[in-house]
């Protein structure tokens, strides 16, 4: 049961929920709220924005500044906010597919500017919300409604994807560590530029069911079989991580945010005296 | 004193935008609109404002909206393929009743068409271009002048109405320079959006005042907490499936323009009282068209000029009055007949509608429109 304070961050109105019992994505709405309040942030200074998909769903149930937008393009809001405002914490939660294939090109790119938003990227591997068509990190081989013959598409790691754009904070964790999720979260908010966590979620209704995991209890078993930590995978050779999840923190260094480098632009301009 | 200067339409409209309070530009270059960026780039930050070239146009209006939501008057600027690509997000501004201003300085198309020619060919996309209903506020400027006039009564419009509002500008104005006499501060009115004044706990985000029908709005960071959604919603912007609310929403969309349709409709005429003959046009064309009647005046021919400033709502009931009157109107537009729609629709048969289309990347000749005039005449 949620603690008081925790539960005190939802939208009691906007209640009963849409997600599927046993649905992945609540575990990760728990994990960003606990992590909020660890953090010590208010409702009023908190921005949820998402896309479209079942996972950007959750910004409604949050009683915070919520912005549930187009499909993919939520960081364009977000940065926009940002931008307007940057002692706000914006997070901004999307699916695989709305983060990877429609928003793959704003995931990049808000990476690269090192804007301060924490994306929470909620990957069930799967698009969940239209009836279980694949996504850019629906595994090799995997049965999908547009790849009833298995997918041959091979998937996106989001964790490098990240790096390799430039964000700041990057890590990993799985429903099945609840705990993990909330750390991370919390040192995704904490860090001043581009936070990249990624949550292995889960779909029972839309992935689970086509590739033999069909309640929610068999995908958190197969998460749990499946995880690896970071330090023991460093020691692992690529054919034994193969089909693993590796959880941890990938990239934590620092890197000037965005915002502040617009607003010392503004004072070497002299706006600040505007 | 005003003061006079030497401006490009683009830049023009820019330092309209900035005089109407504007603060938050988001865009990506694209011909021929590029200039209103670059002056945004250049302004903003030293009027501690925000200036953010993205990474396509998508993001562009996405970013512009979140300006909008925090608090800011925000526009992004664009030309055809451009404008294209903003229409999915232009629909929900509309749906969650985000003001920005949208400039679509109008080249030739489809596809990549003519980057650095004219055209009329956006005006029904600014109309229908983003799917569902919404009621459309759309300005055609026609001289550099205006192109500042029309950016702050855009902003006007947009905070009064919280909805986007559309400039149609074109690629000949965009890039015409003009003499303008800029208004000194303040001789214009300027209207801010309505504010919440309730207390946060008792926001309801999209309940509309009785007096007017609209609701005001709160900016996120300022100790209110709302859903915004694409979404159909209720007034507390949670979606909703319930027939009652979606009606009321999606009619409060339209009635918003039409509910105030004399308020926001503008248009210009000249000539018209004893006319026989009278032209419609708009934009850069209506330029042409209006020495073209000019001439044909001196020539003793009937003619009158009708230019819409508002393409969206189009003044229809106007010329309605003075095509029944007159018995014929011709419309020069550079496209294959958009508004000449219409203002067919307008006329309800009672005149003659006689259609000039040009898509050579051209604008018409005062002569050819004069030579089609003299052919009506006879
Ligand atoms: C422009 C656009 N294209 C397609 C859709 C349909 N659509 C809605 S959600 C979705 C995919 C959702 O998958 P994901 O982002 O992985 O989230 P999930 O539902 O699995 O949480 C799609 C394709 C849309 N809403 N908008
Ligand atoms: S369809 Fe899948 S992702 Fe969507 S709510 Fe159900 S379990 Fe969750």
């Amino acid at each position: 049961m949620p603690r008081p304070e925790v539960l005190d961050w939802l939208r009691n109105k906007f209640f009963p929920h849409m997600w599927c019992p046993g649905c992945g994505h609540g575990i990760i709405m728990h994990a960003i709220l606990r992590a909020l309040v660890a953090s010590g942030k208010t409702k009023e200074e908190t921005v949820i924005a998402s896309g479209i998909g079942c996972s950007s769903r959750m910004p409604g149930y949050i009683d915070a500044c919520t912005m549930h937008t187009t499909h993919g393009r939520s960081l364009g809001f977000a940065t926009g906010i940002k931008l307007a405002r940057p002692e706000l914490t914006i997070v901004d939660v999307m699916g695989d597919g709305d983060c990877t294939a429609i928003g793959g090109n704003h995931f990049i790119h808000a990476c690269r500017r090192n804007i301060g938003i924490t994306a929470v990227v909620m990957n069930n591997n799967i698009y969940g919300m239209t009836g279980g068509q694949a996504s850019p990190t629906t595994p090799l081989g995997a049965k999908a409604t547009t790849a009833p013959f298995g997918v041959i598409d091979p998937p996106f790691d989001v964790c490098k994807l990240a790096q390799g754009a430039g964000a700041t904070y990057v890590a990993r964790a799985t429903i099945a560590q609840p705990l993990l999720c909330e750390q991370y979260i919390k040192n995704g908010i904490a860090n001043k530029g581009f936070s990249v966590v990624e949550i292995i979620s889960s779909c029972h209704t839309q992935f689970g069911r086509r590739n033999n995991r069909r309640t929610p209890l068999d995908n958190l078993n197969y998460l749990k079989g499946a995880s690896v930590p970071l330090v023991k995978a460093e020691g692992m050779a690529p054919e034994e991580l193969e089909g693993k999840i590796v959880t941890g923190e990938f990239v934590k260094r620092e890197g000037t945010e965005y915002t502040d480098l617009y607003l010392e632009l503004i004072a070497r301009v002299g706006g600040d005296r505007v | 004193m005003p003061r006079v200067e030497f401006w490009q339409g683009n830049v023009s409209l820019a330092y309209g935008a900035l005089a109407a309070g504007c603060r938050f530009f988001g865009g990506y270059p694209i011909t021929p609109s590029s200039e209103i960026a670059e002056t945004m780039a250049e302004k903003l930050p030293t009027l501690n404002g925000r200036f953010i070239q993205m990474e396509d146009e998508i993001a562009g209006i996405a970013a512009t909206i979140g300006g909008s939501v925090a608090g800011y008057k925000a526009m992004t600027a664009t030309s055809g393929p451009g404008f294209s690509l903003k229409q999915e997000n232009m629909g929900l501004a509309y749906m969650a009743e985000i003001p920005i201003v949208i400039v679509d300085v109008m080249r030739g198309g489809p596809s990549t068409g003519l980057p650095t020619s004219i055209a009329q060919q956006d005006v029904m996309q600014a109309r229908w271009g983003s799917h569902g209903d919404h009621g459309t506020i759309a300005y055609a400027p026609s001289s550099v002048q205006e192109c500042y006039e029309i950016a702050i009564k855009a902003f006007n419009m947009a905070e009064r109405f919280r909805q986007p509002v559309l400039i149609m500008s074109d690629e000949v104005l965009g890039h015409m320079r003009e003499k303008v006499v800029v208004p000194e501060e303040g001789s214009l009115p300027i209207v801010n959006r309505k504010r919440p004044t309730c207390d946060p706990g008792e926001f309801i985000p999209y309940k509309p005042d009785q007096a007017d029908n609209l609701p005001p709005m709160a900016s996120f960071g300022d100790g209110y907490r709302w859903h915004i959604t694409g979404l159909t919603h209720n007034e507390w912007g949670f979606p909703t499936n319930c027939a009652e609310e979606i009606a009321k929403k999606c009619a409060r969309l339209m009635d918003k323009v039409s509910a105030y349709r004399d308020d926001i409709v503008e248009y210009e005429t000249e000539s018209v009282d004893d006319a026989k003959i009278i032209v419609v046009a708009y934009g850069s064309v209506a330029r042409t068209a209006l020495s073209a009647v000019r001439q044909a005046r001196k020539n003793g021919l009937k003619v009158g000029y009708f230019r819409p400033i508002t393409l969206w709502p189009f003044p229809d009931r106007e010329i309605e009055t003075l095509a029944e009157k007159a018995g014929t109107v011709l419309v020069p537009e550079l496209n294959f007949g958009q508004m000449v729609l219409e203002v067919e629709r307008a006329i309800h048969g009672k005149a003659g509608v006689v259609q000039m289309s040009l898509v050579n990347g051209e604008l018409f000749q005062p002569s050819e429109i004069l030579k089609k005039i003299e052919e009506v005449a006879r």
